[in-house]
């Protein structure tokens, strides 16, 4: 299976947790720790086994999520 | 490495102003990546509504006009008719089409003018804090329905998709929804076929997006797309209400 990595642009993030809903690796979470510029707790990645199938990037209203496949 | 999804060049770097996790902000996603995979952002203009969408042309990297309440069909039937080469898009929500502007999207599509209507149905007035919109679902709370709509009182919840489907007018009506990832890939799979039956001059294009309002339903976004999954899409059913392309589904 393809190996991913995804990117937050946390700025951008809402914590609203559509992404962790749907990701089927479970490779995100939100910060218990940090929070963003506008009050957010942003998701963050936590393990390694992102497949880099875009169903977090499609789900996030705010576009912060970007995928890479890695070759 | 190699991107395989990145945020669409169809939007500006604007944060959208809305509630963490509204499906207005997952829609404009697809409407831009529609037209920038299309090659029309230089050529689209967008009418946007009174709404939670209000400042949406701050967001489309495209033309945009704010519409009065309701009339988003009625601007864009003039931008089409005075110029028929652009590609014209309203975008609207439930308050703004199916109340305050019912007479403008009916005598649109009756018209079969040649725009595309993106229509969020999220059941309920966002912007001005969640009154009863004439597609809040029977027993569904609201600022204005406290107890839940009472059929009795305050009347049936309209389909817009079936009720267009009835005219003669439109070409392509299908209803979508985005409350999974391959809900998300149909939606843009109808957006882009709306947009491309007006860009080959079949006429009118409507896509009703079954939709999300987290703050006003006092859900977080997760339940909010559990509750459009469980409550809205039950009445108000997925799938193509009328295509007169020839294409099938
Ligand atoms: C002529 C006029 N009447 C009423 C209003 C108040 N108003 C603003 S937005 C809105 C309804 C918005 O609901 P909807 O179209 O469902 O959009 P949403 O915010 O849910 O996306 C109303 C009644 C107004 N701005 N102008
Ligand atoms: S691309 Fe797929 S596997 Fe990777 S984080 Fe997103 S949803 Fe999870
Ligand atoms: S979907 Fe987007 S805004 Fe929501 S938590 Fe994930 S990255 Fe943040
Ligand atoms: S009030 Fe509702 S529709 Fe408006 S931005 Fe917030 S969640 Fe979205
Ligand atoms: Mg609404």
């Amino acid at each position: 299976m393809a190996k991913g990595k995804v990117t937050i642009d946390e700025n951008y993030c809402k914590g609203c947790e559509l992404c962790v809903s749907v990701c089927p690796k479970k490779v995100l979470k939100l910060s218990e720790t940090r929070i963003n510029e506008a009050g957010y707790n942003p998701a963050e990645v936590v393990n390694d086994d992102c497949i880099a199938c875009t169903s977090c990037a499609r789900m996030c209203p705010d576009s912060a999520i970007t995928v890479e496949k890695i070759d | 490495m190699s991107v395989v999804y990145e945020k669409s060049k169809g939007l500006t770097d604007v944060k959208l102003h809305y509630c963490p996790g509204c499906a207005h902000g997952i829609v404009h996603k697809l409407l831009a990546e529609c037209l920038e995979e299309m090659s029309e952002t230089e050529n689209a203009i967008a009418c946007v509504p009174v709404g939670c969408a209000v400042m949406a042309n701050k967001y489309f990297n495209f033309d945009a006009i704010q519409c009065a309440h309701g009339r988003a069909p009625a601007t864009a039937t003039g931008i089409k008719r005075v110029d028929p080469s652009k590609i014209v898009i309203t975008y609207q929500g439930d308050g703004d089409l199916a109340s305050i502007g019912t007479c403008e999207i009916v005598h649109a599509a009756a018209r079969g003018e040649k725009i595309t209507t993106i229509f969020i149905n999220n059941g309920i007035y966002g912007m001005t804090g969640g009154q009863m919109a004439p597609t809040t679902l029977p027993g569904m709370k609201a600022t204005t329905a406290k107890h839940g709509r009472d059929v009795k009182v305050q009347g049936n919840p309209i389909r817009v998709s079936e009720m267009l489907a009835t005219l003669d007018g439109p070409v392509y009506i299908e209803r979508v929804s985005v409350t999974t990832p391959g809900q998300v890939a149909q939606a843009k799979k109808a957006i882009m076929k709306a947009l491309k039956v007006q860009k080959e001059g079949l006429g009118f294009g409507f896509v009703e997006v079954v939709s999300s309002c987290p703050t006003n339903w006092g859900l977080t976004a997760v339940k909010a797309m559990e509750y459009v999954k469980e409550k809205m899409i039950p009445y108000y059913p997925l799938g193509v209400f009328k295509d007169l392309t020839g294409e099938g589904k």
